[in-house]
């Protein structure tokens, strides 16, 4: 078999564009991001080696001028030739060329509009609605629970109608009044911000001293710093990373003081914690996802918070 | 020795439905066509990985069908629903069981089934696209398996998905997006659950079916590989495709001019 296909692969030719090209892309992807110039040289790029590429592309496969029409007749049509003479007197956009654009064309809009409300139905409600606002208003009880200078975990329900998917845990400990006379307050989530496992306080709890609020548990501990269990994340008592793969500090809870009660609020992401307790200076940041950069310059490469921050 | 002449009626009359089919629809020789190949002389156990893997899937299709019947994708009721299967309803624990260890099967068998073709060199020309075809279903077997670990809605199960979610956050640029999509807003709730299961039952296994498909379209239309070290020719005689001979017809040929 002279003509098996084993015998001739084929493959392109070896060729750099494609490498100018790709370049070109990865320039435009990251221009968004950082700099429209960059988009422009990045566009300039892939549309030049683009074209040098299709250019060879095409020429490898042009077909052999004078050979075409011999060549084929072996394996060809009897009625190619005489196709060919035809074809001077047909209409080039005749009703057949319309009747199969027009039924593409109403298949197309009949498929988009079955397939489009779908896709959306599927997508959207992620990102709207109630789903990307959540409203997070958790009231731990009164401030008389929470003595000085002393971590309570504090275990709640974020949503009380979500049920128990909803269970939150975080570390909150009264710092005694701030400089401007207002209570002070730290107060730790419990997601490592590795990849979101729940970290431990690595000291004693003290379980007969709990206090129930409520759904609201109350547990004091001694914590010396935070350990997260699955891949060794360390931090210290403040939430600043000190071992591990975390990226940036534990995120904290928004607080306020409600007719006495502490009411936690809204999550946010901490960069870096200097000080301690009520002096502490937090960098903040809307709340990103765990082990997501929100400094430095990694921080380009993810365009959205989690949602409700 | 000739055969009794009842006897030959009796055979024709036992095969005539047979033939009935067959004049009516060709799927007897459908049948033989598909199963009935040239294979190389030397194959070995080796090649069987791949109907191994098929089987695993198809055993995962069916035990999975029948835990639908029970399994509630409902926060309050996913846990109980399992262990209820489990315990209470009548070879629940075994089908549940073939369905959870399956799952691995699965999985360690792509695997071999991969090394296999990858230290044979059975991903070269021309069964490229084969090749590529098994990685995407490689890439739906493990979705199955991130979608699937979220249903018995138990601790691990929780903890699991919200690193795997997590872990998807981290990619540049698509993380976060993809991440919102998968727990179905700012947190891991009711939507997600229900979320996972219709993939891990309807989206996923489709798409791992229709690929299935391709996937043995090609193995048949190329013949099965000899291993390297055999001197037999491999695979069934093609048809002789030119590279741009056999697209007339569907799209007109540049090389013959417009109107054509």
């Amino acid at each position: 078999m002279s003509h098996d296909p084993d015998d001739n692969p084929h493959v392109p030719a070896p060729s750099l564009w494609p490498i100018g090209f790709a370049i070109g892309l990865a320039c435009i992807l990251v221009g968004l991001v950082v700099s429209w110039p960059a988009v422009v040289v990045g566009a300039v790029l892939a549309i030049a080696f683009g074209v040098l590429w299709i250019r060879d592309v095409a020429r490898s496969h042009a077909p052999v001028e004078t050979h075409a029409e011999e060549g084929l007749s072996p394996t060809g049509e009897p009625g190619a030739e005489l196709g060919a003479a035809e074809g001077e007197h047909l209409e080039t956009y005749g009703r057949a060329g319309f009747l199969t654009l027009a039924t593409i064309g109403v298949g197309g809009v009949i498929g988009a509009g079955v397939t489009l409300p779908s896709l959306g139905f599927a997508v959207l409600p992620s990102f709207s609605g109630k789903a990307a606002d959540p409203t997070t208003e958790v009231d731990l009880g009164p401030l008389e629970n929470f003595p000085e200078g002393q971590y309570v975990i504090a275990n709640f329900l974020e949503d009380p109608a979500l049920g128990e998917v909803s269970r939150r845990t975080a570390y909150v400990r009264y710092n005694g009044l701030a400089q401007n006379g207002e209570p002070s307050f730290t107060t730790v989530f419990s997601r490592c911000v590795h990849l979101g496992c729940p970290v431990q306080p690595n000291g004693p709890t003290f379980e007969d001293k709990v206090v129930k609020y409520k759904d609201v548990t109350l547990t004091p501990v001694q914590p010396a710093g935070f350990g997260c269990p699955c891949h060794g994340g360390a931090y210290d008592t403040e939430g600043n990373r000190t071992a591990g793969p975390p990226v940036r500090s534990l995120d904290r809870y928004e607080f306020s003081i409600v007719n006495g009660n502490v009411v936690l609020g809204k999550l946010f992401s901490v960069g870096t914690v200097e000080g301690t307790g009520a002096g502490a200076k937090i960098s903040r940041y809307r709340r990103a996802y765990p082990g997501v950069h929100v400094d430095g310059p990694e921080k380009w490469l993810y365009p959205i918070p989690v949602p409700g921050s | 020795m000739a055969k009794s002449t009842r006897r030959r009626q009796l055979e024709t009359a036992a095969l005539y439905p047979l033939d009935w089919v067959e004049e009516r629809t060709g799927l007897v020789g459908g049948v033989k066509f598909f199963l009935f190949r040239r294979v190389p002389r030397d194959i070995n156990w080796m090649q069987t990985l791949g109907s191994a893997t098929l089987t695993a899937f198809l055993v995962q299709a069916i035990t999975g069908v029948v835990l639908a019947m029970y399994y509630k994708p409902d926060p309050d009721k996913a846990y109980a629903s399992i262990d209820y299967i489990t315990n209470d309803v009548t070879l629940g624990w075994l089908v549940r069981g073939m369905h959870k260890w399956g799952a691995s099967v699965f999985i360690i068998l792509m695997f071999f089934h991969m090394a296999r073709t990858f230290l044979f060199g059975a991903y070269k020309y021309p069964r490229e696209i084969n090749w590529v075809i098994g990685v995407l279903l490689l890439v739906m077997g493990m979705a199955e398996g991130f979608t699937g670990y979220l249903l018995p809605w138990d601790q691990t199960a929780y903890w699991a998905t919200v690193v795997g979610i997590n872990l998807n956050a981290t990619a540049p640029f698509a993380g976060p997006f993809l991440a919102q999509f998968l727990q179905g807003g700012a947190a891991i709730g009711p939507d997600a659950l229900s979320k996972f299961y219709s993939f891990h039952m309807l989206v996923i296994p489709g798409g791992i079916m229709a690929l299935i498909g391709l996937h043995m379209y090609l193995v048949i239309r190329l013949g099965v590989t000899s291993p390297p070290w055999s001197k037999v020719e491999a695979g069934r005689a093609r048809p002789e495709a030119e590279a741009s001979g056999t697209r007339e017809g569907l799209i007109p040929d540049p090389a013959q001019g417009e109107g054509h």
